[in-house]
């Protein structure tokens, strides 16, 4: 194929999916500077590798490019945040309180909701996202994480707990923190 | 059901990734436990919290602008060519270069069948330098190699020295590129051997472009008056591109 007729193509069937790119880098990154730089690189580096897209879900595509790009570039620039090898067990967060389940939660503001998802570590963060904000099927996440649909299901599981507590926190003490 | 192993697939259940076996079973659970129910009704308030549009983050409009333009630049330049020096430059007026610009897009359509002729000019060159094959007709003098290819070829290839450019003409072979018999031209550059194929081509001019290094050879491609040239060398880009527009730019032998 042409290169003019690949870009072509690349900007119908890729490029659409920039904002879920984005998304997911500014969810990572923290920052709209360092999600800006990530999504530049992932996107150049998406067309690059445009050849071995087989016409599948796009925004799938371009995701896993946005975030193995993403870690290379946390590898480089704030490595200190990386788990390591990742335990599970020991990223869960404590047990929600007896109490904190039994409270009735509230539909909560977008701002706290934000805040409790920055909070939450990225490994966690991901999933949340990934599911929630764009929908994704345990499969998918799976394929695009690159982990097993098990490890899906229990950093999803952990990351409501967390979230769940959070929301919980901000109505149950009846206080703002 | 009881609620410890109902617990774990309440969230199952709200993401929509229960199987159906279990979803009744679950549903009659929840209907006659309060600690699940409460726990199935969380969840729900939980992601209808997180489902909220003002949670996404749009990509910045620059940020979309920045990659488009980034992308189209690459593409631009790729395969790149290059408008070499500007006293050669200046020779062809800005409406050629608009119809060579032009030109080279319709060149550089099917780029398959191109870079399979690519690849043959490339083994051509390598088989000139290995086996006694280079030349057919061994002459510095162009006087000598030109006719040499009538009555060998249906075309007559333009024949030029460039010894004063420090190219100079070694001599000439027939060659088969591309399913058909071209002249094959021989200069020196030093150590350096450049093999320039040429053949007749029914398609007006393109310029000279650079086309990507197979094996670390160099190849040049252009053509003009009906002829298409690839110039093919271990000399490194620009010094190839030199002997193109030296070649480009010495006088044709009228025979």
């Amino acid at each position: 194929m042409d290169e003019r007729e690949r870009l072509k193509a690349f900007e119908q069937t890729v490029l659409p999916h920039l904002d879920a790119a984005y998304n997911l880098a500014r969810w990572l990154a923290g920052n709209d500077h360092d999600a800006q730089d990530v999504t530049q690189e992932a996107s150049l580096r998406a067309f690059k590798f445009f050849g071995n897209f087989r016409g599948e879900n796009a925004r799938a595509w371009l995701l896993t490019i946005v975030r193995n790009t993403f870690y290379n570039w946390l590898q480089k620039n704030r490595s200190g945040e990386i788990a390591g090898e990742l335990d599970d067990e020991a990223l869960a967060v404590e047990d929600v309180s007896v109490n904190a389940e039994t409270v009735n939660l509230r539909f909560a503001d977008a701002s706290v909701v934000r805040r409790a998802i920055a909070e939450l570590p990225v490994e966690f963060r991901e999933m949340v996202v990934l599911r929630e904000l764009e929908g994704f099927s345990y499969k998918e996440i799976a394929d695009l994480a690159d982990v097993p649909i098990g490890t899906v299901m229990s950093r999803l599981a952990r990351a409501r707990k967390q979230l769940h507590k959070r929301l919980a926190g901000e109505f149950g003490s009846g206080g703002k923190q | 059901m009881n609620c410890q192993n109902a617990k774990p697939l309440i969230e199952i259940y709200a993401d929509g990734e229960l199987d159906a076996a279990r979803i009744l079973e679950l549903e009659k659970h929840i209907h006659e436990c309060p600690a699940c129910a409460l726990a199935w009704r969380n969840v729900q308030i939980l992601k209808k919290s997180l489902k909220q549009d003002a949670l996404a983050f749009t990509a910045p409009i620059e940020l979309r602008r920045d990659i488009i333009a980034e992308l189209r630049s690459q593409v631009e330049r790729a395969p790149r060519w290059s408008f070499g020096n500007w006293n050669w430059m200046t020779a062809v007026s800005s409406t050629a270069v608009a119809c060579f610009a032009v030109l080279l897009v319709v060149t550089l359509i099917r780029p398959s069948a191109q870079q399979q002729l690519t690849q043959e000019i490339v083994s051509s060159h390598v088989r000139s330098l290995m086996a006694n094959h280079m030349l057919d007709v061994v002459s510095t003098d162009q006087h000598t190699v030109k006719p040499w290819f009538n009555g060998k070829l249906d075309f007559s290839p333009p024949v030029k020295d460039l010894a004063a450019q420090e190219f100079p003409l070694v001599g000439g072979r027939l060659d088969y590129v591309g399913g058909r018999s071209v002249a094959a031209l021989v200069f020196q550059h030093h150590k350096h051997v450049i093999n320039l194929f040429i053949w007749p081509l029914d398609k007006r001019g393109a310029k000279p472009a650079v086309w990507p290094s197979i094996q670390g050879y160099n190849v040049i491609h252009w053509s003009e008056t009906g002829m298409t040239f690839w110039a093919v060398s271990d000399l490194n880009e620009s010094e190839l591109m030199n002997f193109v527009q030296d070649f480009a730019a010495a006088e044709t032998l009228n025979p």
